[in-house]
């Protein structure tokens, strides 16, 4: 299965600032009520960004300013809690298309990559000018290079990270694992033969 | 060479190094359920393949079925359409699926260890966080997201990169009143929500061997909570009993082998830790959160943390927080008033847990104006508890006695907190919103806290609501 290779990503941003921002408020529980993931974007952060009467609330991502904004910004332990997919995938649909963050939960961050969304980690600090400049000029683009761990945006640059194994699979083109996964059926035989371990009721 | 359980089963079960260095690491048992498996069918049924070994796979129902209707078509025709997608998926594919009409449905977190599926130095996968409850048998069990759930079902192996170890000791004696609930919060209050990242939790010492199967699951349980992916206790004469005779535990001969076997996927007991953390049992408290996520705990005697006395990294979440549960920074947290109080979910809803709840409940009542409502955590639970009488002194004692499920743990079905109710909750997450209404207030706390918050209307210290004993 070939892939693309996700070597680097450039876009406008937006911040939703916080730390331990869980997978409950970016996708809140009631709307994975459904059997595919089609239509999740636009409950991305439902219960912070809608009142109960369905109105807009002050938020990020209703402010006119960062529609087109295709790169997220948070803080740290971001996607913690529930494993569900439905968070990457909502934000995916949403359209965007990587997460910067002081850090990341880890089955988070794992869902993002096998969808082809980096997620990076960059310093406290870091993200915090980011954050000032968007402010200022919303068009700004940012552009996070993979290769080589660093972001780019209005002439200054900051270094990112993110685990190897995620960034050398996005890189080469590897970042759903299906494909490779598939290719050794035999192995997968030999292991399982040594497992004999549930028995039928 | 000495090894750890986790480094133990890592290697049993790993198939090769991918390019990207991480592993294919062979899944011994899935375990799937409605809303994480349905995208994970249509994307197999999508690229033509199978699921490669249905007699690893199990299935069940929990997240959205009502507890308080057992007739189909729900109605929530979103919830029923889940269920019948299962049930067809299952069909199709060969699963075994304990639906309702078997009388084995349940969380699975529960249903699992129940039919004897969860075993010893095994690898488990769930598309559902709380999988690490299975490591309380010594398997090492992921929660993992729908696109794995579909790399299990077609190829019974997963792309995944090896965790260190931190081992966590709690040693001494617990006091009269302080439950398994009590350690596992305490260990994330002290450790932090996102302490676990990049680490499997080893629970271990005097405690822990102390612990019955269902204690031990309960702090497995959330090892999530504090951001490990996997939490597991070494196996033991304990873990075995537990096994013994359940419908897929291993019969006869295969048995006394399994035991074998099992044994050997303990730690060396010089085995190197990444980490090792200590704590005294005599330290632990009831505990009970204040505020938005699972590590902002207290004991029951002290006072709510202020946005003022708190280091300046804490400020903002705490501000976050004291502004969604509307309290005040210093305040006690004993006396706050609450609407429901809830005992269920994979974390506290076993025969134990009700058990003990029942040996106060009995010839009290819930205070005036509460809901409470109790959710066993299967129907063998419910049944279990029913043959005993213990549905009958949670009915008397004025408990709606529910229907198996996760009910309001997270709110999926018709049972939800309505405005800013504020719960008692013998769940795992206290996130905004989580309980199902986005103004909703949750204190996680043990079963028994919540017994005692629904017999005063209050938070409470259990140890003095209860202090004439069990009656
Ligand atoms: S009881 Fe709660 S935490 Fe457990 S599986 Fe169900 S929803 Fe998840």
């Amino acid at each position: 299965m070939a892939l693309k290779k996700i070597t680097s990503v450039v876009g406008k941003c937006v911040s939703v600032p916080g730390d331990d921002i869980d997978t409950d408020r970016i996708i809140p529980a009631r709307f994975m009520k459904c059997v595919t993931f089609d239509g999740l974007g636009e409950f991305l952060f439902y219960d912070v960004r809608f009142d109960e009467n369905k109105k807009p609330k002050t938020h990020p991502l209703n402010d006119p300013k960062f529609q087109s904004a295709t790169i997220l910004l948070s803080g740290n332990n971001f996607g913690c809690g529930s494993s569900r997919e439905h968070a990457p995938q909502a934000i995916y649909r949403y359209g965007i298309r990587a997460v910067v963050a002081e850090g990341f939960a880890e089955i988070f961050f794992g869902n993002s990559t096998t969808l082809g969304m980096p997620c990076v980690s960059a310093s406290r600090q870091d993200i915090q000018t980011i954050r000032d400049i968007i402010e200022k000029n919303p068009n700004a683009e940012l552009t996070i290079d993979l290769v080589n761990q660093k972001l780019q945006i209005e002439g200054k640059t900051f270094s990112c990270s993110l685990r190897e194994s995620a960034r050398n699979a996005l890189i080469n083109g590897r970042w759903d694992a299906i494909g490779e996964l598939l290719e050794a059926p035999e192995q997968v035989d030999a292991v399982a033969g040594k497992l004999p371990y549930v028995t039928a009721a | 060479m000495s090894k750890t359980l986790f480094q133990k089963v890592w290697d049993a079960h790993a198939v090769r190094q991918l390019a990207n260095g991480q592993t294919q690491l062979f899944i011994g048992t899935h375990l799937i359920h409605e809303v994480t498996s349905p995208q994970a069918f249509a994307m197999i049924r999508e690229m033509a393949l199978k699921v490669r070994y249905p007699h690893r796979t199990f299935a069940t129902v929990d997240h959205i079925v009502p507890t308080d209707q057992v007739a189909e078509p729900f109605s929530d025709s979103l919830a029923d359409a889940m269920i019948k997608e299962l049930r067809k998926n299952c069909k199709e594919f060969g699963v075994t699926f304990f639906d309702r009409s078997t009388g084995k449905q349940g969380i699975v977190h529960i249903v699992g260890p129940e039919q004897g599926i969860t075993q010893p130095g095994t690898t488990i996968a769930c598309g559902d966080s709380h999988t690490s409850t299975h490591g309380a048998f010594g398997a090492i069990a992921f929660g993992i997201g729908t696109s794995q759930v579909r790399d299990v079902l077609a190829t019974q192996t997963m792309a995944i990169g090896p965790l260190k170890v931190r081992r966590i000791n709690v040693n001494g004696k617990l006091a009269p009143g302080v439950y398994a609930k009590d350690v596992i919060l305490h260990i994330i209050r002290k450790l932090g929500v996102n302490g676990g990242t990049g680490f499997a939790y080893e629970y271990g010492g005097s405690v822990f061997d102390n612990f019955t199967m269902e204690e031990r699951m309960t702090v497995c349980n959330m090892s999530i909570e504090g951001g490990a992916r996997v939490g597991y206790v070494n196996p033991d004469q304990t873990t075995f009993n537990y096994l013994k005779d359940r419908p897929h535990s291993p019969k006869g001969k295969a048995w006394d082998d399994a035991v074998t076997r099992w044994q050997f996927f303990v730690s060396d007991s010089d085995a190197k830790y990444d980490d090792v953390v200590n704590f005294k049992a005599e330290e632990i408290e009831p505990t009970v959160t204040w505020g938005i996520n699972p590590g902002q705990a207290i004991f029951i005697n002290e006072t709510i943390p202020s946005v003022e006395k708190s280091e300046e990294a804490e400020k903002a979440s705490i501000a976050e927080a004291l502004e969604h549960m509307k309290f005040q920074g210093g305040e006690p947290i004993k006396g706050k008033k609450i609407d429901v109080a809830f005992i269920g979910s994979c974390t506290n809803a076993r025969l134990g847990d009700f058990v003990e709840v029942s040996k106060y409940l009995q010839g009290r009542h819930v205070a005036a104006g509460i809901k409470a409502i109790a959710v066993p955590g299967s129907q063998i639970v419910a049944e279990q508890c029913k043959q005993k009488g213990i549905d009958k002194i949670f009915s008397e004692a004025g408990f709606e006695w529910r229907e198996a499920g996760c009910s309001m743990c997270l709110a999926m079905n018709p049972d939800k907190l309505i405005g800013d109710q504020l719960c008692a909750s013998s769940s795992n997450r206290n996130f905004k919103g989580r309980q199902g209404s986005p103004t909703g207030r949750t204190i996680l706390m043990s079963p028994v806290m919540v017994a005692a918050a629904a017999v005063t209307g209050q938070v409470s210290d259990a140890r003095e609501v209860f202090k004439n004993g069990k009656h």
